[in-house]
């Protein structure tokens, strides 16, 4: 093995003595040690002692074990993993942005409140919707604030509502954002066509009967808070019946919740306040192309209409504008507003992520409207256009159009006991971050291919021929999936007992 | 791989029933072979009580995490205990050593649970 493939732990490097600063002999009494023996650690020596090339070293080899966007196409099917464009990097660095203080009185930071204020009507416009929050970090606490709106409205108005209604497309934090919420959960079935079925679903194999929309909405009449619904869905599908179904929740006194992780198929194309959304977060280090995952912090601003308006978390950034003479420009001043008594209270420190914001909003005004709308299509090209180049190497279980993810399976592959955890090794070999796999849940051995519109054809065509290749080995060579990757750093990991008997501490071996 | 003397229901839960009035309960060969590696499973209270077709926890594999739902109306006598450092059992012995909670059945068993033969039947419908 040769360096790039051989890295020990830190601690293990450790050699006592060894240092990484020279620093000048104690010339003063040594302070004494006051600690309660409770807060002492025991059983550990100390961080380790190491030089300063050595621990460089030693996390940029780590470091190159890494893959991320800008290594190559990353297609993780409902993450949305798109280039992260320098000019957001760039702006979010003006001192004026990185620096300043979150403590700061108003007058001092005009700057910073016009572009909160400015992100929230960029969103407002994009999502048809009234009210806006930048406040939550991510997508599942966007969820949560959303949901705690529903459920401040029905109290203001003495509804104590307990059921909320999720199809079984939906994303996986649903239910659970329900749940902690405080709410009963019920399922809705999608048909065939994997969109939510408003007739009850009989399982041909097994005869098992889900329930459909209509069914359960005569079950739980006066109980029901409202629908999350993903849109579109897991499976990459637009739901055709949204409006209806939104018509739907409204005349049972509920209201609907949109998980806008996929927006990044509707932006500039449709607006979810348009079809009858009334609450909904989006995802901006997906759609708004801000670091993802270890790359940042994320950022899941909420909108709602204007009925929810009062509820959101505070303060809330206004904006005030001094009249002016004819044919001058008006003059705005931002403050924020804390009275706001309907409120919900804080969901993060301060303002929300800031300087991520600052890229979001840096995202809208480098593409405009028109770019915005662009992407969104190209994002939806690429997509049909590995769809279209795959079927028949890959099964398409469900064949309704692809917006801008493509779910298969290994309905084809399997029949040579090659399965999907086969298939997503061996991309790595080919130098690419597998799919999405076994999610959505609906569909058995999923691979949910998301390549955004970052792609440009010929790296489309190169993942096309990786995915290919695999389906040929798949049929004449399967063994070489099963021992995938071959050419990665380590091979196949154990991922079972790193699941059943996790190391999450280092400690050390005698 | 369906032991006769079990009841079983469509989502793929075994229950074995005892002439006290209590019984055992579990999930498939089918299911443990579809879920892949158990490496966790949520299990309920003791003394909760259940309809039938409620959740009672939920089993977690390195693929995926899956309901599991009471077959019959009961109160939760006991868990298995076992499971929590061994979840390979449900995987190496789902009747056995992978059994999960014993309950009290309370009103009359659920008339939809399956014998061996029509289990043995829904399976091999869905794996096609």
């Amino acid at each position: 093995m040769n360096l790039r493939q051989r890295e020990s732990l830190i601690f293990d490097r450790s050699v006592p003595g060894k240092v990484g600063m020279d620093l000048p002999k104690l010339d003063v009494p040594s302070p004494k040690d006051t600690r309660p023996a409770h807060l002492k650690r025991s059983g550990f020596d100390a961080l380790p002692s190491c030089s300063e090339p050595e621990v460089i070293r030693h996390f940029t080899r780590l470091s190159l074990w890494n893959y991320g966007m800008d290594q190559g196409m990353y297609p993780l099917g409902s993450c949305t993993m798109k280039h992260n464009p320098r000019l957001n990097e760039k702006v979010a660095a003006i001192p004026g942005f990185a620096e300043s203080h979150p403590m700061a009185p108003d007058e001092l930071v005009q700057g910073n409140l016009a572009m909160l204020y400015t992100l929230q009507e960029w969103l407002k416009e994009i999502t048809g919707l009234a009210g806006m929050t930048l406040q939550p970090s991510a997508g599942a606490a966007g969820e949560l604030t959303g949901v705690l709106l529903i459920r401040a409205y029905h109290l203001s108005r003495g509804q104590h509502k307990k059921v909320f209604l999720i199809p079984d497309s939906a994303h996986g934090t649903n239910p659970a954002t329900a749940a902690m919420a405080g709410y009963d959960v019920v399922d809705v079935a999608s048909g065939p066509d994997g969109c939510v079925s408003f007739e009850d679903i009989t399982d041909a194999a097994s005869g098992k009967v889900k329930k459909g929309l209509l069914t359960v909405l005569g079950e739980h009449k006066g109980e029901i808070a409202g629908l999350m619904i993903t849109n579109p869905n897991t499976l990459g599908i637009f739901e055709p019946r949204i409006d209806q179904i939104c018509k739907l929740i409204h005349e049972a006194d509920g209201l609907v919740y949109m998980d806008g992780a996929n927006m990044n198929a509707m932006v500039g194309v449709a607006r979810p306040g348009d079809f009858g959304i009334d609450v909904m977060h989006m995802n901006l280090h997906k759609t708004m192309s801000t670091p993802h995952g270890g790359g940042g912090p994320g950022a899941g601003p909420v909108g709602c209409v204007a009925k929810l308006e009062p509820f959101l978390p505070k303060p809330v950034v206004v904006r005030e504008t001094t009249k002016v003479g004819e044919g001058e420009v008006p003059h705005h001043t931002y403050r924020w507003e804390w009275n706001r008594p309907q409120s919900i209270g804080k969901v993060h420190t301060f303002y929300g992520n800031f300087g991520i914001l600052v890229r979001a909003l840096t995202y809208c005004y480098s593409h405009g409207g028109d770019g915005l709308r662009n992407a969104t299509l190209r994002a939806i090209v690429n997509a049909n256009y590995i769809r279209h180049e795959l079927m028949g190497h890959y099964h398409l279980p469900v064949t309704s159009p692809s917006l801008h993810e493509v779910v298969f399976n290994d309905a084809i592959q399997a029949k040579n006991d090659v399965h999907t955890l086969d298939i997503a090794k061996r991309l790595i070999d080919h130098g690419y971050h597998p799919p999405t796999i076994y999610f959505p849940m609906v569909v058995s051995g999923a691979l949910m291919i998301e390549p955004t519109e970052s792609e440009d054809k010929e790296e489309l065509d190169a993942f096309i021929h990786a995915m290919k290749e695999i389906a040929r080995e798949a049929q004449e060579n399967p063994e070489i999936l099963h021992q995938a990757p071959v050419l990665a750093p380590l091979r196949r990991l154990d991922e079972t007992t790193a699941a059943r008997k996790p190391v999450l501490r280092w400690t050390k071996q005698a | 791989m369906y032991p006769a003397d079990l009841k079983y229901t469509k989502d793929h839960e075994w229950l074995k029933v005892a002439a006290d009035g209590t019984a055992v309960v579990g999930i498939t060969h089918y299911a443990q072979d579809a879920l892949g590696d158990v490496v966790f499973v949520d299990m309920p209270e003791i003394g909760e009580t259940y309809n039938h077709g409620d959740e009672f926890g939920t089993v977690e594999s390195v693929k995926t995490v899956s309901e599991l739902y009471m077959p019959t109306g009961c109160e939760v006598l006991e868990t298995n205990g076992d499971l929590e450092a061994h979840p390979e059992f449900v995987n190496e012995d789902p009747y056995g050593k992978g059994w999960m909670i014993k309950i009290k059945l309370v009103g009359d068993l659920a008339g939809d649970l399956m014998d061996a033969a029509a289990y043995q039947k829904l399976v091999s419908a869905e794996a096609h």
